[in-house]
């Protein structure tokens, strides 16, 4: 038995969604991005809406995210993706549009532009990657950056009297009328990526049933700009992230 | 048939966009161009021809909504005055760099700052030189009356889609504000994606079907070369643009010792003050700009023979005069008037300004 | 035939829509108009002004220089724009309120008593019309046919009911314009 008789259709248990292009991603070794954007890829594929899916990427390490899923894709200026997003499934309301944003670029320099697009209730999308950190840049301060936390911009660590809070955004979402379903997940284990890939296929169901924004925050890892093990980084963030940003759906309507 | 109606420039903004085919209007008020979004609001076109009207959170998501927008390969556009455009020359960057086509329109107010919400010119270097980072140019248009506020409309989402290029309808309070004569053209239906896609290509993200590669509209290119490449595109398109869509409007130069250089509500003025002029033997002409890029380069130095003396007027410390000072060379003297913070010169005083400077 | 009339008085008098009116009638003739307002903050119970030219040709600057006919509703605007009328030409001015009455000697001067008129009719919004009647009585370069589809092009058509009350104001003012100077 040579292996062209082992690679048969009825020997297959697993294979790429054919959403997901060939290219090698350019993220680290360990980053949550790549398995979101697996996550996205199947749902669209097991949904069968790939012909009807319009992507927009933001500034930051995801901005490249259009290289790696066969849809079309927008490139938005930095944190500016739910206003694309709002005007694209306004002109094309039969259509699938997601916004896939860090923290950054969301919860800081786009916080008027998600706040306003899930208060008019868009019924779009919204993939939330929080990592703590901006990654793309060189691993400065994000608003999610936790107290005490060591950032390039933070060297002693996050002090509250000269950087304020932790910002949690993602219950101020759930606090706008606009918003359908809002969530908190992770993809550090397969259980978790479960989840997640259940919560994101949810989204999509939503969001052409005129029920607002449905808005996924999963809390990421970042080993790079962490400075740690990509297995050190998933510890850290069980132990430090989940307990500022807990996991679980917030609202679901 | 065409109607003939009584209306503010501002108005016809609105009217032009609806009857144009236009898609999609994202804006935020500000003085004095709020009746833009108004006129929208009050004549319901998502009732009629579908257009969408959406009032945004700020300029900076309007000019991102029209980003969307305009990926989707639909005609949209978005209008504000002269601290709002500010806000939005980080979107337009992106929009001109992308390559993406839109119409925006520049109602202009004085300046620097909160400023003043009277007619001024002083966005002329913001519009023609770009506004946003980057080498960019964008298509500006400088009508001059009601009925050019209607018909830039349908002429800038023509010239927008047929090069892939914002354009800029640049006007001010005077033109905005000032109720004229207009003959309304027929409506236009809105384009399908298939149609867009006959006649301007198959770029939009418009969800990507099996029978082609995915459309990725971006304006980022981190490779040197590639990077490098897409300027020059970029930079080759203008060139095209400065051969082919210079348009300007010449009044008493044929045999003009001098010529007055204005464009919008100053050509207007200066309209009267040439009458005012040869109605006393000055040879004096207007030359009036309708496209300020690409700039009539050509038409100056074409008339520089002639010509004893320029006079630019503007509502504005000096702009334009800058640009009919490169194309001139030196080989004519070139000099400037100018009021501001909302003083509209008479003709008379236009008249008076020319004299000084020429005629003492 | 050109013009070149300013309309000036303080915001909420009608002067923006009397001029309106105007340019309408203008267009229901075939002629070239413009309806140059001032704006902003100022119109907020402030002063408010409009430049309406009436033409046979193309209007080059809808600002100009001096005026064939001035209609002045208030003193600041009495003030300020006496001076720019052409010599020759025409000043209309509702007296009320006027403590500093027109000077000029080489205008033809009229007054129009149009609160006191408007109160006669029963009806302070007749006033604008009531002025604008006045004018029509001593320029009569629209016909009033034409003003008549004006003020339908104007009004919107909820509004149309009232279309027979603006006539009879006009007509009112027609007939109260009362010469001071003539030249």
């Amino acid at each position: 038995m040579d292996i062209k008789d082992i690679i048969k259709p009825e020997n297959i248990v697993y294979q790429k969604t054919k959403v997901l292009t060939n290219k090698v991603m350019h993220y680290c070794p360990g980053c949550s991005h790549g398995t979101v954007h697996k996550l996205i890829a199947e749902v669209i594929d097991e949904m069968d809406i790939q012909d009807k899916t319009i992507g927009i990427t933001p500034v930051g390490c995801a901005v490249f995210g259009y290289n790696y899923m066969h849809i079309d894709w927008q490139q938005a200026a930095h944190g500016r993706a739910p206003a694309l997003a709002t005007a694209t499934k306004r002109l094309y309301p039969d259509k699938y549009v997601f916004t896939y944003q860090g923290d950054g670029d969301l919860a800081s320099i786009g916080t008027a532009e998600i706040m306003h697009a899930c208060n008019r209730g868009e019924n779009i999308v919204v993939i939330f990657i929080n990592n703590a950190i901006y990654g793309m840049t060189g691993g400065q301060m994000a608003p999610t950056t936790l107290i005490g936390m060591v950032t390039s911009t933070t060297p002693y660590g996050r002090q509250v009297d000269l950087n304020g809070y932790p910002l949690k955004i993602t219950e101020l979402i759930a606090q706008l009328e606009g918003t359908c379903y809002v969530t908190r997940q992770s993809v550090q284990t397969a259980v978790a990526a479960r989840k997640t890939k259940k919560a994101i296929r949810k989204a999509f169901e939503n969001s052409n049933q005129k029920k607002g924004t449905s808005f996924i925050e999963v809390v990421s890892s970042c080993n790079s700009g962490w400075k740690v093990s990509p297995v050190q980084a998933n510890e850290w963030m069980e132990e430090n992230m989940f307990p500022v940003y807990p996991l679980g759906d917030i609202k679901d309507r | 048939m065409t109607e003939k109606v009584l209306k503010k420039g501002n108005e016809v903004i609105a009217l032009g966009a609806i009857h144009c085919g236009c898609d999609g209007y994202f804006g935020y008020p500000i003085t004095p161009q709020s009746e833009i979004m108004e006129t929208l609001m009050e004549e319901k076109p998502w009732e009629t021809t579908g257009m969408v009207v959406l009032q945004a959170e700020s300029e900076i998501a309007s000019i991102n909504m029209v980003h969307g927008g305009a990926c989707c390969g639909k005609k949209v556009m978005t209008s504000s005055s002269s601290p709002g455009m500010s806000l939005m020359c980080e979107g337009l960057s992106y929009l001109a760099g992308s390559e993406l086509p839109c119409v925006l329109v520049n109602v202009v107010r004085g300046g620097p700052g909160l400023g003043t919400i009277q007619p001024s010119q002083g966005d002329y270097f913001q519009a023609v030189k770009g506004g946003g980072h980057g080498d960019y140019r964008v298509i500006v248009l400088a009508p001059f009356s009601a009925q050019e506020m209607y018909d830039f409309v349908w002429l800038g989402f023509d010239l927008a889609f047929k090069y892939r290029t914002p354009v800029l309808i640049l006007t001010d309070g005077m033109i905005g504000q000032m109720m004229e004569k207009v003959e309304l053209r027929p409506q236009k239906p809105r384009l399908s994606d298939q149609e867009v896609a006959e006649l301007y290509g198959s770029w939009a993200t418009t969800g990507k079907p099996t029978t082609r590669q995915e459309n990725i509209i971006t304006s980022l290119a981190l490779e040197a070369r590639v990077h490098e490449a897409l300027n020059q595109k970029l930079q080759a398109k203008y060139r095209v643009i400065e051969e082919s869509e210079v348009r300007f409007e010449t009044l008493q130069c044929e045999d003009a010792d001098y010529i007055l250089v204005a464009y919008g509500s100053m050509a207007r003025i200066c309209e009267s003050a040439v009458e005012l002029a040869r109605s006393q033997g000055i040879k004096l002409g207007l030359l009036r700009p309708i496209t300020l890029f690409p700039f009539p380069v050509k038409e100056i130095e074409r008339m520089i023979p002639q010509l004893k003396g320029i006079m630019s007027v503007e509502l504005s410390t000096g702009q334009m005069v800058e640009d009919i000072r490169l194309a001139v060379s030196g080989k004519v003297p070139v000099t400037f008037y100018g009021r501001l913070g909302g003083v509209i010169p008479t003709p008379q005083e236009v008249l008076d300004a020319f004299k000084t400077n020429y005629m003492k | 035939m050109k013009e070149e009339i300013i309309i000036a008085g303080f915001g909420g008098q009608g002067v923006l829509s009397m001029g309106k009116i105007l340019a309408y009638s203008g267009i229901m003739q075939d002629q070239e108009v413009t309806w140059m307002p001032s704006y902003g903050p100022e119109m907020r119970g402030g002063t408010a002004n409009v430049t309406v030219v009436i033409s046979d040709k193309r209007i080059s600057s809808p600002i100009v220089n001096a005026y064939d006919t001035a209609i002045i509703l208030n003193q600041q605007s009495l003030n300020k724009f006496e001076p720019m009328v052409k010599p020759g030409g025409l000043l209309i001015y509702d007296p009320n309120g006027i403590t500093r009455h027109p000077v000029r000697k080489d205008i033809t001067i009229y007054s129009i008593e149009a609160v006191e008129e408007a109160a006669k009719l029963g009806n302070a919004k007749a006033y604008n019309m009531i002025v604008l009647g006045a004018f029509l009585k001593l320029k009569q370069i629209v016909k009033m046919e034409n003003v008549i589809k004006g003020l339908k092009k104007s009004i919107p058509e909820r509004h149309h009911h009232l279309i027979p009350m603006n006539e009879q104001a006009i007509e009112v003012g027609m007939g109260a314009a009362k010469e001071i100077h003539q030249v």
